[in-house]
């Protein structure tokens, strides 16, 4: 809404105004008071509308803070190694709060032949990061030597990326899980907003660590066949879609294997059940509540 | 009481959240976690023991059961932390890159004492934006010594002869006070501060410090792995803990 002296020159062609040649105007005073830093006064006096100045102005020193809390999120994302591969699913749904904003995100993403990266938190962040592991693709294939990062590798990365922001005080707001083949064996690797990383046999990020995980450590064997395991996800998928509000039954299921590299599955929905005697009747054992 | 007069978005109202009534009442984003995990260390005449847990924690959840807190400097000095993880691991990458300078430049691998200075300066180089650890510095001295060195997040150290850091800390230590008991290194005239305990006991009552540790608090426990290092080199063994 600045009000600015008219740049263009009608010798630019056809449909400019202004001035016949680049001789721009200079400024009446009333203008460039508009232009002094912070002042989002409109030149002809009427109240402002876009941004109160006067607000950025009370955050002076302070710094910035609308990055530290979320605004479109994913919820969780699991995964497990089974014999030869891993495994990974989540939902495809991106929350606004409370509301189911987009319901096709795709929140499992492959990132070379031997790695996939699945991402729980806020959207745009995880947007940005899949910006910089494209800058490392293009590095990998502009070196034209065959080589490509490791999923240990990448997490390492995304490890010190997201411990880095959080120095800042700026963070990545998500809960990332790599998945992949390390020298041929299953890898899994977790990395949070502030750089918390770690490494297991299963894994879970936000709802899915008190839901699906109980059911991993009873259940999870490294040997499992596809079949198991893929029972096995979906069983947990199915227990994060009873109980975790932000979540639809749209999900993906991505794995990475030695014989068939990556490969992340359609979006398809899990037959439910509604009708157990505890979500019909959720106080029938808690006498004396309603 | 009257209700307050109805502010809509004056610069008094924005900015930090000051109280319940204000418009972001939401807790601030911290950049620090406590995941929890224990370690212990015990120097003898002619040994030292480091210990530490595995169980990685944040809150009343449990990250992963396998998550070593131990981290070799050189073949007989080792780093124990508890604390924030991504700190550990951050002083830990930081830690082995000046390890390799340093041998770089003088030829040797770093000594205890050496490792004890670098590490109290680094974490004091954070001062006002700390690393959320507490570590021991674990090693034998020169004269083949069990040395074990404590520190606060901020830097302050001191050699002793045994010490405990972390989540179990306050269950342990007085433990080890009681079984350990040694005058300090620095107290004059000089008394022999290092435990007369035999390996074998020093080991046990290790094992039994971190058993018991793992009955009562939440933050130790799943597995704790036991490093003896002597003049004869590092012998590791673990030991499960409770899972609960």
């Amino acid at each position: 809404m600045f009000a600015k002296a008219p740049s263009h020159s009608t010798a630019l062609g056809p449909g400019c105004a202004g001035p016949p040649l680049a001789n721009p105007q200079q400024l009446s005073s009333a203008q460039a008071s508009a232009h002094e830093r912070g002042s989002h006064q409109p030149s002809c006096g009427a109240a402002p509308f876009a941004v109160d100045a006067s607000m950025l102005r009370s955050t002076g020193s302070q710094p910035h803070k609308h990055t530290q809390s979320p605004y479109v999120t994913g919820s969780s994302v699991l995964a497990i190694t089974y014999a030869g591969g891993v495994m990974l699913a989540s939902d495809t749904l991106a929350s606004y709060g409370s509301t189911k904003r987009y319901k096709s995100v795709q929140r499992l993403v492959k990132v070379n032949d031997s790695t996939v990266l699945g991402a729980g938190g806020e959207i745009s962040d995880l947007q940005f990061i899949l910006n910089m592991l494209d800058d490392l693709k293009t590095e990998d294939y502009c070196a034209d030597d065959g080589q490509s990062l490791s999923s240990q590798e990448l997490y390492s990365y995304l490890s010190r990326v997201m411990y880095n922001r959080r120095n800042k005080m700026d963070p990545l707001w998500n809960s990332l899980i790599i998945a992949g083949l390390e020298g041929g064996k299953p890898f899994l690797g977790s990395v949070n907003m502030i750089g918390v990383a770690f490494s297991d046999d299963h894994l879970a990020t936000g709802f899915g660590n008190h839901l699906a995980r109980p059911l991993f450590r009873k259940r999870h064997r490294p040997d499992m066949s596809e079949e198991e395991a893929t029972a096995l996800i979906r069983e947990a998928l199915e227990v994060c879609y009873y109980r975790d509000k932000q979540s639809i039954n749209k999900f993906q299921i991505a794995k990475v294997t030695a014989s068939e590299g990556v490969s992340i599955s359609e979006p398809f929905a899990l037959p439910t059940k509604w009708e157990y005697k505890a979500f019909v009747d959720p106080t029938r054992n808690a006498v004396g509540v309603w | 009481m009257a209700a307050p007069p109805l502010q809509l978005h004056t610069p008094a109202s924005i900015g930090p959240a000051s109280g319940p009534g204000d418009i972001k009442s939401r807790p601030a984003w911290s950049p620090y976690d406590d995941n929890g995990g224990t370690c212990v260390a015990v120097a003898g005449s002619d040994y030292c023991i480091v210990a530490a847990s595995t169980r990685l924690s944040t809150g009343f959840s449990i990250l992963t059961r396998d998550c070593s807190k131990l981290f070799q400097i050189s073949e007989q000095v080792y780093i124990a932390s508890a604390g924030f993880q991504a700190d550990i691991r951050a002083l830990q990458k930081m830690l082995q890159t000046r390890n390799v300078m340093y041998q770089h430049i003088h030829r040797k691998p770093m000594s205890a004492s050496a490792l004890a200075q670098l590490l109290g300066n680094n974490l004091y180089y954070k001062r006002f934006f700390p690393y959320f650890t507490w570590n021991l510095c674990v090693g034998l001295d020169p004269e083949g010594k069990g040395s074990v060195y404590t520190y606060d997040p901020v830097g302050s150290f001191e050699r002793v002869g045994y010490s405990c850091q972390g989540s179990g800390k306050d269950l342990i230590q007085p433990v080890l006070d009681n079984q350990l008991k040694a005058a300090s290194p620095l107290v004059l005239p000089s008394e022999n501060w290092m435990t007369a305990l035999p390996l074998e006991q020093a080991q046990d009552l290790v094992r039994d410090a971190f058993v018991s540790a793992g009955e009562r608090d939440i933050y130790t426990g799943d597995c704790v792995e036991i490093l003896t290092i002597t003049t004869g080199g590092v012998h590791r063994e673990t030991l499960d803990l409770k899972k609960d």
